[in-house]
């Protein structure tokens, strides 16, 4: 079958064709470190990757019927959810926490605001289970999938046996969620020195100031260091513990996944629970709205004992500025990855 | 000994290959092997286990409760040598269920003829599979034994009712066990020797091997449990770790071995 392949690719004269018919992401950016999910994990495949698109879009994943992977997840705020504060689920359930962004999850070790899944193919057992979310069991969902005929044909056609199992459903939705991959930003043509990649003086103080204030948390080119942190949010943790829910350790009482800042004006509203609507209410909360808890974060501890980052009117200014070059349009509109109409 | 034809072929361009030049020992290479029948047999004290209809003891505190559910992973065989060496069985991952008969037979294949002193194994999953991803057959994660929200095998579930006393008032209770990283890693391994003598794999005899697993060891171990006051465990945790260090310590045993 590879060889196969190789052979007809080698004999496709048209590169545009090829570039068609490519899978999004499977091609790994120069400028993004070593991925967790590797390409050869789940090797990526046109017929897998549509199998999985058509997955991510299916609202019989849900009890309801009407609730699918990309009801939360919508493509053009880089799938996340636009104007929601906390997921909505089934019967209009809300549930506790802001609905992530959806992207460069190739590169994620952990999932969800806790990382409380660990694997990008077993994540999407969370929110189908959840009551409050899909409020579905992986049982039903197979015998949906197994009831239809043109996913039986479909599954049979790529793992070549009968009936759809759990792997072959949770393998075909990771070949979606593993391409949503967003690296063609402005700023990514910047760093990798491609046509297009100008940056304006204030967004490139912006982007001096990132790394001088923002880093570690906020850093390489995911803009994330993929760590649990307490930003000063709250005072005490009873509503939502955090990473500490999954790991049952007092240190862990308030600290969440430090979320990537690629496309991060397309992703409101912001935090775990999605209380900042705007990111000048972010860009606040640091520079004076930090509250002090035993499990703050040490970077927001000041040597003179105040809390937070300083920044001033200008150097939030520039920040935002920087922030709009991470903004990929290409990936917002990338027509592969939505809805099949 | 029995070679599928196939098997046998490929056996034997491999050894042509790999023995080029030297001198003629396929019979030393080829590798000889023979089965062994591992049969699960679940007890609570000097009763069988039988799920909901039979009421035991706990010796812990003479609470009376059923059980209704008894799954646990064995994973990662290992056979011990009498030569010092050990056979450690590739992809090992079973499900054993008290409600599922055939689960409670491990037929192992393949295993090299030998004399063997003990056999060692996880109760539970090994780290690298609880984060491996989608898997098939005893891992598949719609066995009821994983974790959605943190995800992770479920290693161990004891499910019952605690039956009412002048003292407490009816309950179920719930014990998952899982976990696999620290400070509450609820993998567990066991080792045990075979008592009396040697179990010997031959090619042309296929030995048995009984195993007891004693449910009452869950509650009766070094950290004894008490159905009434127990709030269970459903996540990885202190309480997790609590009934695991109980099963790890003597819920398992070697009960008998047929040489056949």
């Amino acid at each position: 079958m590879g060889l196969a392949g190789l052979l007809v690719a080698g004999c496709q004269p048209d590169a545009d064709i090829l570039k068609q018919q490519a899978v999004p992401g499977d091609t790994l950016p120069s400028n993004f470190p070593t991925p967790a999910y590797a390409l050869e994990t789940n090797p990526p495949d046109r017929a897998t990757f549509e199998l999985g698109r058509t997955l991510f879009y299916d609202p019989r994943l849900s009890r309801t019927g009407d609730v699918s992977c990309g009801s939360c997840h919508q493509q053009f705020v880089a799938f996340a959810h636009a104007d929601h504060r906390v997921s909505h689920g089934v019967d209009g359930l809300l549930g506790p926490r802001n609905a992530p962004a959806l992207q460069n999850l190739r590169w994620r070790r952990e999932l969800l605001w806790d990382g409380g899944a660990k694997n990008l193919e077993t994540m999407p057992l969370a929110p189908l289970t959840n009551p409050v979310e899909m409020d579905e069991t992986l049982d039903n969902v197979l015998k949906k999938l197994n009831a239809d005929a043109d996913y039986q044909r479909r599954f049979a056609k790529i793992y070549g046996k009968s009936p759809i199992d759990s792997y072959q459903f949770l393998r075909a939705l990771a070949q979606f969620t593993a391409a949503l991959t967003s690296a063609n930003s402005r700023y990514d043509h910047h760093v990798r020195g491609e046509a297009g990649g100008q940056l304006s003086e204030p967004e490139l103080h912006g982007r001096a100031l990132l790394a001088q204030k923002c880093t570690p948390c906020h850093s390489t080119d995911l803009f994330t260091d993929e760590t649990y942190r307490n930003n000063g949010l709250d005072r005490e943790f009873s509503a939502d513990s955090g990473r500490a829910h999954i790991t049952n350790v007092t240190q862990d009482r308030g600290l969440f996944k430090v979320p990537s800042l690629r496309n991060v004006t397309k992703t409101a509203p912001y935090m775990h629970d999605g209380r900042f609507a705007t990111l000048a209410e972010v860009l606040a909360h640091y520079d004076h709205g930090v509250q002090v808890s035993p499990t703050l974060d040490p970077l927001l501890r000041r040597p003179n004992g105040q809390l937070g980052i300083p920044l001033t009117a200008q150097e939030q200014a520039d920040l935002l500025a920087f922030l709009e070059t991470l903004t990929d349009t290409e990936f917002l509109q990338d027509r592969r990855l939505a809805e099949r109409q | 000994m029995k070679f599928s034809l196939p098997t046998f072929w490929v056996a034997a361009v491999a050894i042509l290959f790999s023995l080029a030049g030297c001198d003629d020992k396929e019979k030393d290479a080829q590798p000889a092997v023979g089965t062994l029948d591992v049969e699960m047999e679940h007890v609570v004290g000097n009763r069988a286990l039988a799920l909901n209809t039979t009421t035991y003891t706990n010796p812990v505190s003479n609470e009376q409760f059923t059980i209704s559910r008894f799954n646990y992973y064995v994973s990662n065989v290992k056979l011990q040598k009498a030569d010092g060496t050990e056979y450690a069985q590739p992809e090992s991952y079973y499900l054993v269920q008290e409600s599922d008969a055939e689960s409670k037979h491990l037929h192992f294949k393949d295993i090299p003829t030998g004399d063997y002193t003990g056999i060692s194994f996880v109760v539970g999953v090994d780290s690298a599979r609880n984060t491996a991803g989608a898997q098939t057959g005893a891992l598949d994660v719609n066995n009821n034994m994983f974790w959605s929200w943190n995800t992770g095998y479920i290693f161990f579930k004891m499910e019952g009712n605690l039956l009412a006393s002048s003292s407490y008032p009816a309950k179920t209770f719930l014990m998952h066990v899982g976990g696999f990283t620290k400070p509450y890693n609820a993998v567990r391994t066991v080792k045990l020797t075979f008592p009396s003598s040697n179990l010997l794999v031959r090619a042309d005899h296929s030995p048995e091997l009984h195993l007891k697993a004693d449910a009452l060891k869950v509650l009766n171990g070094p950290q004894p449990i008490q159905l009434g006051t127990f709030m269970g465990a459903h996540m990885p945790g202190s309480n997790a770790m609590q009934v695991a260090n109980n099963y790890a310590a003597g819920m398992f045993s070697v009960e008998h071995i047929h040489a056949n």
